[in-house]
């Protein structure tokens, strides 16, 4: 990412770097600053603003999103660390414009938002958990979500939710081995 | 009509969108060539500005604009007081930019416009300020003290205002008392952290002479009246939108902050789009916070437990200004007195100027201080006659028979204190019942035989709600059939797309799903005062309701003319307009609403099917009639309350403490809540949830610690600690209804009453778990090591 001239001499940035990333299926290619964030990547590059900004420090989850598969912060990355890898953001996860991922269709039918602004980052941290844990307890849950703050809900039907979703998501997959 | 909507959990409409990302919060809006803007702030919570250098940050490729004090002109003028009072003899509110003198870390010095917002950071750096240290007034014991160093040159002794109420007699009870108690509680500051910052996108059209503002703010209407008057605009070319808004929990009401003057002000100067989004690490120095306050307080009661007087004399923080005059402290004064039946008081509070982020209301608004105290003394009454805290209560409340109570002082909207309605025995059983109260003391003992310290806590509270001034509503149905809502007030998650939409559902008879709701847009709807205080579903929620009334009046006049039946026997449901034991003879309310606009070029079938039956005949006299008011099935109402709904409630709580950790675990918690008729019980159920889970905070772990250099030591989420999952207990929420005889819907505001009891709640319980210690709790918030701080001083003396 960056070269230096010659050893001894102090490092010479490069200011801008050619980043490949797929994002929701999508490939792009971006010339970029090089200390541009993930989180402004996404939000400003691509336009993907579903992907909140809380912090800035990464406590708060809001612009949680999926890297290669896992649940990180992009706010505690830079865009050049996802070179060459995948991310799937909130708009991503439904499969067509018409229908919500059973994980969404959970948290509207728990009441699990109110403002809505920390929900992306939840949902994406409840994908990513539930991949790991399909039929988590009530512990496990909290423990699992311990790193995404909502100031509206009181997280009670946030966990609802993600017990609904579990089903949901271990119904479908039941469905999908039966056929 | 059928009630059929009002009171059902109806699914959120806002929902799909924000849970697809398709959200637009203000950081969302995106605009063609706009600019960016960053705040440079003070390191100092007082000190002199010697110098500004900005030449170099001018001089940096990508900067368009870098404003101080001496470039606003006119601007150039300290915020205006929202809320007078004769008492705030020496109000204090803020320039947009710094001029001479700083008040508070955090305080706005410069602002600097550029390509993006990581060029208007670097720009930050290379201006050059140089600043004179002032002594510094850190906490409210340092700014309440002789010879304290001034936070305001001309404003002797810190004091901002001074106000005495006085119900009764109390010095002559007191005096004649059997028993009379004097102690002091301390409430520390906390802020409200929504999880959006604050954030404003603007946008000069020199097309239409228009200003467009997107500002994630509680008053849209409020702010676009000052920027019109401050840019010399007419009001009506100025848009103020407060679109999709991430929490406001109070801090937003605030007006004017320095960045919704500056981002306007650099749009209009540079003829570009100009956003500010505010980071985390600003909202801790930048954005209003609350609570502080000190109270020594006697009081005096009778063997049987009953509470003679009160004499409650209090400090309170504004921080640097008082932007919103004294309602904070006036609210908590007024609260005190809470369920019971207090018939001499005296309560007196000072407003003290300190060098820190200026205070306006935050969730709650003064009310958990009042509670904490008032509570405090229920439970100390228990103590010291040997009583059930419970039955105290009980002893003291006022009866259910003896509403409307006047409680005899002037509450924050300058009207007598009335409570409307209530009924706190209910909710107390209810509690006792839910909590398992009775049960509780042989589990308690127990578990301390096996070395655990369980207690249980209850705090009762009344809370002003649904005050005035007014709020309004334009309700129309248009030829699709669906029916378009717009107010005044602004939406931060309370659901109002969902629950306006059930009020007008039930009236014009079609599902809450082709009700659409537009809040928060000056554009939409023009009059109005914005969300905050508990109000919106009370105020807006009646105005809606009356405009609704209006409109199915006018539907069931004009398909009467068109059936040429009775309007009487027009009846409006599942979104037709019929005539009632005649069901064929029925249009949709889409027909209906063409049918009221009289013009010859409607389009559609709806339309069509329509022509057919006007032309039936030779009309009598004009195509629109007079006493028709009007085309269109559509109306305007507005609503101005008598006075503000009194909302109730009690809390109960078991809880384990670790004396050697500190380490407090909630094992239940019980809030029985009154807030009148429920619209929706999801959303109800949801704000207490959220309320207590932020009381919880507020009681526990949510403490700003200042230095005494005025210095924030936990400005960040890794310090000052917002209570995750984790710490959030399971709740039970239990619903009492009074209905409130002050409006249509007979509702009560909802909002912050699940923050108001916690703090109050946290310390009952604590007591009651550490009794064999005698430990007496008497400040909030605590956190584990406090906790442990205090039981250790308690056993050395």
């Amino acid at each position: 990412m960056y070269a230096f001239d010659e050893p001894g001499s102090p490092p010479q940035f490069c200011e801008e770097y050619d980043l490949t990333v797929t994002v929701n299926g999508c490939l792009y290619q971006r010339r970029i600053p090089v200390r541009m964030l993930l989180s402004d990547f996404l939000r400003h590059e691509l336009h993907l603003t579903g992907t909140h900004v809380g912090c800035e420090h990464g406590v708060c989850g809001c612009c949680t999103v999926l890297l290669n598969g896992e649940a990180v912060r992009s706010c505690l990355l830079l865009a050049v660390q996802a070179d060459n890898m995948a991310l799937t953001t909130i708009e991503g996860l439904a499969g067509s414009a018409e229908e919500l991922h059973p994980i969404q269709r959970a948290f509207q039918e728990k009441h699990a938002l109110q403002c809505g602004f920390c929900t992306p980052g939840f949902i994406m941290s409840v994908h990513a958990f539930l991949h790991e844990h399909p039929d988590p307890d009530e512990r496990q849950i909290r423990q699992g979500l311990a790193g995404n703050l909502c100031r509206c809900t009181g997280y009670q039907n946030i966990i609802e939710a993600v017990k609904l979703a579990a089903q949901y998501l271990r119904s479908s997959q039941s469905q999908r081995e039966e056929a | 009509m059928a009630t059929r909507w009002f009171g059902a959990p109806v699914q959120r409409s806002e929902d799909p969108r924000l849970l697809r990302g398709r959200g637009t919060y203000v950081d969302d809006i995106d605009l063609p060539e706009m600019l960016h803007a960053a705040v440079l702030r003070s390191p100092y919570a007082h000190a002199r500005i010697k110098r500004i250098d900005v030449s170099a940050a001018r001089a940096l490729p990508g900067v368009h604009l870098v404003l101080t004090a001496e470039d606003l002109g006119e601007l150039l003028e300290p915020s205006p007081l929202l809320v007078p009072h004769p008492a705030l003899t020496q109000p204090r509110t803020q320039l947009p930019l710094a001029r001479d003198e700083v008040h508070y870390a955090g305080a706005a010095v410069a602002f600097v416009v550029a390509e993006d917002r990581y060029l208007a950071e670097d720009a930050l750096e290379l201006i050059d300020v140089d600043y004179e240290p002032l002594p510094v007034v850190a906490s409210l014991e340092q700014a309440a003290a002789e010879g304290a160093p001034l936070v305001h040159a001309d404003v002797p002794g810190n004091v901002a205002a001074h106000l005495v109420q006085r119900v009764g007699d109390p010095e002559g009870v007191i005096a004649s008392a059997p028993h009379v108690l004097r102690e002091r509680f301390v409430m520390e500051r906390g802020s409200a952290m929504p999880m959006e910052g604050r954030g404003v996108v603007a946008r000069w059209d020199p097309h239409e002479g228009m200003l467009t503002c997107w500002i994630s703010t509680q008053g849209p209407i409020p702010i676009r009246n000052g920027l019109a008057a401050m840019f010399r605009l007419p009001e009506h070319k100025v848009r103020v939108v407060a679109p999709d808004v991430g929490g406001g929990f109070g801090t937003k009401i605030m007006m004017f902050y320095p960045e919704e003057i500056l981002t306007p002000l650099a749009a209009l100067r540079l003829g570009r789009p100009v956003k500010w989004i505010e980071d985390r690490a600003e909202h801790f120095l930048a954005a209003n916070q609350e609570r502080g306050q000190i109270h020594d307080v006697e009081y005096a009661f009778d063997d049987q437990g009953i509470l003679l007087a009160v004499r409650d004399v209090f400090l309170h923080d504004t921080g640097a200004y008082t932007p919103y005059g004294i309602i904070v402290p006036i609210i908590t004064a007024c609260t005190l007195p809470g369920p019971y039946r207090l018939r001499h008081y005296y309560s007196e509070f000072k407003v003290l100027y300190t060098n820190k982020v200026p205070v306006s209301p935050y969730r709650g608004a003064g009310r958990p201080h009042a509670v904490f105290v008032m509570e405090r003394i229920m439970d100390r009454i228990a103590t010291e006659l040997g009583l059930d805290p419970l039955e105290v209560r009980s002893r003291n409340f006022i009866r259910p028979d003896e509403f409307p109570w006047d409680v005899g002082l002037v509450y924050q909207d300058g009207g007598p204190t009335i409570y409307d309605s209530g009924n706190y025995q209910a909710g107390l059983e209810r509690l006792k019942e839910a909590l398992g109260y009775e049960q509780f003391r042989e589990e308690q003992r127990r578990a301390r035989e096996q070395g655990r310290y369980l207690g249980i806590g209850v705090a009762c509270y009344v809370e002003g709600t649904g005050i005035g001034p007014y709020e309004g509503a334009q309700v129309r149905v248009e030829s699709d059939g669906r029916v378009y809502v717009s107010t005044g007030v602004t939406t931060q998650g309370q659901a109002h797309q969902t629950t306006f939409a059930q009020i007008v559902a039930d009236q014009l008879g079609v599902d809450p799903r082709d009700v659409l709701v537009t809040t928060g847009d000056s554009q939409a709807f023009y009059w109005g005062v914005g969300t905050f205080a508990s109000r919106a579903a009370t105020v807006a929620g009646s105005a809606i309701h009356l405009a609704a009334v209006k409109v199915r009046e006018k539907a069931r006049q004009v398909a009467a003319d068109l059936f040429e039946a009775s309007p009487e026997d027009i009846e409006l449901a599942d979104g037709k307009v019929f005539v009632r034991d005649a069901p064929q003879r029925a249009l949709t309310l889409g027909q209906v609403a063409i049918a009221s606009n009289p013009l010859r070029y409607s389009y559609g079938e709806n339309a069509r099917k329509l022509m057919q039956m006007q032309l039936a005949g030779p009309r009598p006299g004009p195509a629109l009639p007079e006493e028709r008011g009007g085309p269109g099935l559509e109306a305007t109402a507005f609503y101005s309350p008598p006075r503000g709904t009194f909302a109730s409630g009690v809390h109960g709580a078991i809880v384990e403490v670790d004396p050697r950790t500190g380490m407090v675990t909630f094992l239940k918690y019980v809030a029985v809540h009154d807030c009148g008729r429920v619209i929706n019980p999801l959303v109800v159920e949801g704000q207490v949830h959220g309320g207590v889970a932020q009381g919880i905070g507020g009681a526990f772990y949510e403490r700003l610690v200042f230095n005494e250099e005025g210095q924030l030591l936990n400005g960040s989420f890794m310090d000052y600690l917002l209570p995750t999952v984790e710490e959030i207990p399971p709740l039970q929420v239990e619903h009492v209804e009074t209905p409130s005889p002050l409006n249509p819907l007979g509702v009560k505001g909802a909002g912050e009453a699940g923050t108001i009891p916690v703090a109050a709640l946290f310390a009952s319980a604590l007591d009651d778990a550490l009794a064999p210690f005698g430990l007496r709790i008497r400040e909030m918030p605590l956190d584990p090591c406090r906790l442990q701080q205090l039981l250790k001083e308690h056993q050395n003396t």
